[in-house]
């Protein structure tokens, strides 16, 4: 089993505080979701822990099995298991998708053990096929014009292909059509497993039907302020985010400028 | 008032050289015409670069003898490295001035292509050399450098494809410089007849550190009506050169010529690659990629001009720029009076390695006529660093993902070349250069 630990995470962009003080344990073997309304800080946890350059760190800590994740560089989390499916993947002109998908996967191995051709050609064409996308999409160059939910499709086939410890996913169901979300569930729920640790990130309980979490937390002003089992979530779709505020106290649920 | 240049060689210099190739006595005449032009004419004014300093006309020796191959076993790896020794059916091989191997399939002779040295087709095929050379596409008297070219051409490739003729393979040429005296006034002519096809593809490759001589290459491309030219070109050339190389089209109705241009070499250099869109119909669609390093100065203008209605330019240069190297890109659009529903497009982009390196994208559409269309994209920055952390956040080291990002980026003409070899070598030197 392997743990994700963050413990009291501040974290600033542009010299503001998004993150006040953020803390959750995620184990192989388990689904987490972040839920919260906009601007409460969930993208930007998702873009700390995997290193973003423009989030600064100022307190806290992220261990990976006790390691420090915040003393590693970008290529070193992504090499240690973690996995981020982005929000807004880059776009890349003049690399093809399965060239840079092999580039991944040898960076994980060894000088001299990289993956053999046909190997890697029998996998991308089985997940690709998994996935319902077109056989021709290995050969497009990297997200380059491709459409909101081709996007989200290839990010799920590089976490398909990877094979991370942990899984991070940045609303992976915002803009995806119901055919697609399914596919894209069917990716994530393959994956599920005592290797496996997922967190997702999502507005909508509609991506919790298709994949169902072990645990639900609820973000407001930078801080996760409750936990629970999928009930929560359940009980969110139904009865909104106001209770909560009310419980706590909390006017705005945002992250407010001058904190 | 021109002032007039020393320049390397006499008039009886030239015209003795002309006898010794035993060309036709028109043909030392017309040099002999046009070294007095070149002592007359001003230099090109390349757009935003200062090149009157330059050196384009000094040089050790006007021409080296070579040892030609007997077999393509005798070859330096650099070379064997982008040819396909058994595969390659036409292939014509220069060593530095001279034709050092030639080979040309018995079916193409026989459908009466001529694949030949320039010196042989000015000798032997003068009626095509006299129509074609500096009459159509570029004109002796442009400036100095084509006149001076035209009167110390001392090496080049003819191509000839007769009506209908359709050829299916590529046609490879390499010019190997290996004597760092060596000045390389290479003339290329392509001749496409009516509704023939070729693409041919050359290489320059130094294998000097550095080079005395002068580079002043000139390629002619006369694309007649429905005919359709492919022409690739990596460039390699030591530093040490003053290399001036301008590659032209010329395109009649209907026809298509598709540039696909790897432009690494080390010496300064002023590249003009031009094409004129005669006929209506007609298309031209140029890719460029550079990378400059050192101290290098380099100006690349690409210009596609339009008086063929319906005709459609499309110009796309990438450059990497890195420790001081500093290059101009000009890219022009100009669509003539009367050119009407002509399309010009273009895109210029240029990517900064380090704080020293200077890259200018310089867009320019020149258009009198009101029913066109054109539009223009360029841009000049470093490396996107979000596109780093995406590559990265997959595990891929910072240096392997700058890697990636720049062969993507300089991808456009290494996939559009079609030789295998050549392809890979460009892929190395941009390998070799990023690095």
């Amino acid at each position: 089993m392997a743990t994700l630990e963050i413990k009291d995470l501040h974290v600033e962009i542009d010299g503001k505080e998004i993150l006040k003080g953020v803390n959750l344990t995620i184990n192989t073997n388990e689904v987490h979701a972040i839920m919260g309304p906009n601007g409460t800080g969930k993208s930007t946890l998702a873009s700390a822990i995997m290193g973003h350059p423009k989030y600064e760190v100022t307190q806290g800590e992220i261990l990976l099995d006790g390691e420090n994740v915040l003393e590693m560089e970008v290529d070193e989390r992504g090499k240690a298991g973690l996995f981020l499916a982005m929000q807004y993947p880059s776009e890349i002109a003049g690399v093809t998708n399965a060239d840079f998908l092999r580039s991944a996967i040898n960076a994980r191995r060894e000088e001299g053990d990289e993956i053999s051709l046909m190997k890697f050609i029998r996998e991308l064409d089985k997940t690709m096929e998994f996935l319902e996308m077109p056989e021709e999409m290995s050969q497009r160059y990297l997200n380059e014009g491709f459409s909101g939910g081709e996007k989200k499709r290839n990010e799920i086939l590089q976490l398909m292909m990877i094979k991370p410890t942990f899984g991070i996913l940045d609303e992976i169901d915002s803009g995806l059509d119901i055919d697609a979300l399914k596919v894209v569930s069917k990716g994530i729920n393959e994956m599920r497993g005592e290797g496996f640790g997922c967190l997702m990130i999502t507005h909508y309980q509609r991506l919790l039907n298709y994949i169902t979490p072990d645990y639900v937390h609820v973000m407001m002003q930078g801080k996760v302020v409750k936990s629970g089992g999928k009930e929560l979530a359940q009980k969110l779709e139904t009865e909104g985010y106001e209770w909560i505020k009310a419980e706590l106290g909390i006017e705005d649920a945002t992250v407010t400028e001058e904190a | 008032m021109t002032v007039e240049t020393k320049l390397a060689l006499s008039a009886e210099e030239v015209r003795s050289f002309s006898q010794s190739n035993n060309e036709p006595a028109a043909f030392a005449d017309f040099r002999v015409a046009a070294l007095i032009k070149a002592a007359q004419l001003d230099l090109p004014k390349p757009d935003k670069t200062n090149i009157t300093k330059w050196n384009f006309t000094e040089f050790p020796v006007h021409t080296v003898e070579s040892s030609p191959f007997s077999s393509l076993e005798e070859l330096p790896e650099d070379v064997k490295a982008i040819i396909d020794t058994e595969g390659q059916e036409n292939l014509y091989i220069q060593r530095n001035n001279t034709p050092a191997f030639i080979k040309l399939s018995e079916e193409l002779k026989a459908k009466g292509v001529i694949f030949t040295d320039i010196q042989t087709a000015v000798r032997d095929h003068a009626e095509l050399v006299e129509k074609y050379f500096m009459t159509t596409a570029v004109k002796v008297d442009e400036h100095k450098l084509t006149a001076y070219h035209a009167a110390l051409v001392n090496g080049g490739v003819f191509v000839y494809v007769p009506r209908n003729v359709i050829i299916e393979v590529p046609l490879q040429v390499v010019f190997l410089h290996d004597n760092a005296e060596a000045s390389l006034f290479n003339h290329v002519l392509v001749v496409a007849e009516q509704s023939s096809a070729v693409t041919y593809v050359e290489t320059y490759v130094s294998t000097v550190e550095e080079a005395k001589g002068q580079a002043n290459i000139i390629s002619e491309v006369i694309v007649q009506d429905n005919a359709q030219v492919t022409y690739g070109a990596v460039d390699v050339l030591a530093k040490g050169f003053t290399t001036y190389v301008n590659r032209r089209g010329h395109v009649g109705r209907d026809g298509k010529l598709d540039w696909a241009l790897g432009l690494m070499n080390d010496s300064d250099t002023i590249s003009d690659n031009t094409t004129y869109l005669m006929g209506d119909n007609s298309s031209a669609d140029t890719k460029t990629v550079v990378v400059g390093r050192g101290s290098q100065k380099q100006n690349f203008t690409t210009l596609v001009r339009h008086w063929g209605k319906n005709s459609d330019g499309q110009i796309l240069k990438h450059g990497v720029m890195k420790d001081a190297a500093q290059s101009i890109f000009n890219g022009i659009g100009q669509i003539e009076h009367g050119a009407t529903k002509a399309n010009a497009e273009q895109e210029s982009r240029v990517l900064m390695l380090s704080e020293k390196a200077r890259g200018d994208a310089n867009p320019i559409l020149l258009i009198d006529e009101d029913d066109v269309t054109a539009g223009h994209a360029a841009s000049v920055g470093r490396v996107d660093p979000t596109q780093l952390y995406y590559l990265m956040s997959r595990g891929i080291s910072k240096a392997e993902a700058e890697r990636l990002v720049i062969h993507g980026f300089l991808a456009p003409v290494v996939t559009n070349l079609p030789i295998e070899g050549v392809k890979k070598q460009l892929t190395e030197v941009i390998e070799r250069k990023v690095r």
